[in-house]
């Protein structure tokens, strides 16, 4: 046990169905947001139960922030009432006989440390659910409900916040709402929130880290950049393969619509930021499929964002797509040129090639 | 003739009759809310074989005679069945032919008119309020008491309802478990039983009639209310 950091949460399954067997062994941060990311079946949703406790593993160790909440090898397991978590559901699941202010009162009034009145203030401000408080949950929207479902949660101060899905039931319009709630939340608390999700949009606008779940097996796990840009990953393959580039405003050219960001890779221009004043942290969203290579950089293009790059690893697809990773000072990218480009180019690791990303293409 | 027409709509024996039976429902009922609601939850949750086997047994007495109830009934309960040599052994006597073996008898015949609604609101319930409530600190039982039952308040209504009237309207267990001692066993039904033979027409006529117009007012306010407390859909 002691090489164990205190600080992580520290998760091992053995669960086995009819159909699918989950087995994982985790070491996850204790801060920030990690997203669990798979396909349906592949038991991410499982995992989070299990460490909620209510799923019970064949066998399993968890160990949060220091304390063992389950540890099958000394007949302990703390029942999901007894785990200072948070737990957000997919459906929102807040009771429907009770007001918006009495669902989140029905923990906090059971919790042995939980917010109290200012902190649960600051918890409604955080999420605008102020006025929504003194209705019942049928007069509220999709979006409105997981607000109120996330407050619940919060307002009994956990040591781990878990969400399910908390924006798969809502629309688009809905999701675009509570995605600014999310982000907020992932900048202003302390404590680490497991993420359970589906959609790489969601994975790329919130995780710091990411675990890739397959068959109820742990496929890819590690910091966010790192992990979505290993190409063996299922996230690095197909259209929606993409890059987080963590960056920070350095300047604005109003008169082209453009502002411009650095990170460790160089200089980027990228649509107009009106609201983005220089200095401010952003989080860039590049495709893979937007980002292409060249050998010498041209001189002549209409391609703003040209930067100096080396490739760390390559590999070909069934499709005639070779998926390829850059490094640009330190910071990795993830490129999809045709099979016939690379051959062509005589690409290999090691190669050092300029990266042409459309400015378009970033969040 | 000329007697009856003096008399009151209601003799003191009619009260008498009234009276009890109000007592006999209202005991049964509370009786069964406390019996049938863990064995509601339990017919609802289950997975386990029994759980056909048992709901049988829980609806027989829909489909029984009520006299093959209170046959059955009289002979346990009796000095000779095994309820019976308990209860003598412990002093009490036997229950036949006493408000006690009345109360009982009822709790058998009215069974399934409790549990059934209550087991329906139970399996309707979304097991993901009851998770949520578990991971909002709530103890098993708590969540029960806080979640289950306020959502299944309309699954109680109907069988408070109707394990009440039920009991009012038993007849036949109440003959053979009951019999017809004035102030003690004597129901409504039995007292009207006992004008018809009489050829007190007037008499059974009031309480007859005081019956229907009871049992519509009851059902009445069931199907009323339920519609007026349907609960929203989460």
């Amino acid at each position: 046990m002691s090489e164990i950091n205190q600080d992580t949460l520290h998760a091992r399954f053995q669960l086995a169905f009819s159909d699918f067997t989950l087995a994982t062994d985790l070491q996850l941060p204790g801060r920030g947001v990690t997203a669990l990311f798979g396909h349906s079946g592949s038991g991410k949703t499982t995992l989070l139960r299990c460490i909620a406790g209510l799923q019970r593993p064949d066998s399993g160790f968890l160990q949060v922030r220091g304390q063992v909440w389950q540890d099958s090898t000394k007949g302990v397991f703390l029942p999901t009432h007894q785990r200072p978590l948070g737990y957000v559901f997919q459906e929102a699941s807040l009771f429907p006989h009770l007001t918006a202010r009495k669902n989140i009162d029905y923990g906090r009034k059971r919790a042995t440390q939980s917010a109290n009145d200012a902190e649960l203030a600051a918890i409604v401000d955080m999420l605008g659910i102020g006025h929504l408080l003194d209705k019942i949950p049928a007069q509220l929207s999709g979006g409105e409900r997981q607000r109120v479902g996330i407050a619940r949660a919060l307002a009994l101060k956990p040591q781990v916040l878990l969400m399910d899905e908390p924006l798969a039931a809502l629309d688009l319009k809905r999701k675009q709402e509570i995605l600014p709630f999310l982000e907020r939340l992932h900048r202003e608390l302390d404590i680490p929130i497991l993420y359970v999700t589906h959609s790489p949009q969601e994975v790329t606008q919130l995780a710091d880290h990411l675990v890739v779940l397959e068959a109820g097996k742990v496929v890819a796990s590690g910091a966010l950049a790192e992990t979505l840009t290993r190409l063996d990953s299922p996230m690095a393959q197909g259209k929606q393969a993409s890059t987080v580039l963590q960056v920070q405003v350095c300047g604005h050219e109003p008169e082209f619509h453009l502002s411009q960001v650095q990170f460790a890779g160089g200089v980027l221009s990228l649509p107009y930021q009106q609201a983005a004043v220089v200095g401010t942290a952003l989080r860039l969203r590049v495709y893979a499929r937007d980002v292409s290579i060249t050998l010498q950089q041209a001189k002549q293009t209409s391609i703003l964002n040209v930067l100096p790059a080396d490739i760390t690893g390559m590999a070909h697809d069934r499709e005639g797509r070779t998926m390829i990773r850059l490094n640009l000072g330190g910071v990795p990218l993830l490129a999809h040129i045709t099979q016939k480009s690379a051959v062509q180019l005589g690409l290999q690791k090691g190669t050092p090639v300029f990266a042409q990303i459309k400015a378009t293409a970033i969040l | 003739m000329r007697l009856y027409q003096c008399q009151p709509m209601l003799s003191a024996g009619d009260w008498s009759a009234i009276w009890l039976t109000f007592k006999l429902a209202s005991l049964t009922t509370l009786i069964l809310l406390l019996i049938g609601t863990p064995l509601a939850w339990h017919l609802a949750r289950t997975r386990r074989w029994w759980k056909a086997p048992l709901s049988a047994v829980v609806a027989l007495p829909i489909v029984l005679p009520p006299t093959v109830l209170g046959f059955y009934l009289l002979i346990t309960m009796g000095p000779k069945g095994p309820i019976g040599q308990l209860t003598a052994s412990l002093g009490l006597g036997t229950l036949p032919f006493t408000f006690s073996g009345l109360v009982i008898a009822s709790v058998f015949y009215s069974l399934p008119f409790v549990v059934q609604p209550i087991q329906n609101a139970f399996e309707t319930l979304d097991m993901r309020l009851m998770e949520a409530a578990s991971t909002l600190r709530a103890k098993p039982l708590d969540a029960f008491f806080s979640v289950a039952l306020p959502m299944a308040r309309p699954g109680f209504l109907t069988a408070c309802i109707l394990g009440f009237a039920h009991t009012v309207g038993e007849f036949g267990v109440v003959l053979m478990i009951g019999g017809n001692i004035p102030d003690k066993t004597r129901v409504v039904s039995v007292q009207i039983y006992d004008h018809v033979e009489s050829m007190e027409y007037a008499q059974a006529h009031w309480l007859a009639g005081g019956m229907v117009v009871f049992s519509f007012i009851v059902l009445l306010l069931m199907y009323t209310l339920n519609r007026g407390i349907r609960m929203p859909k989460p």
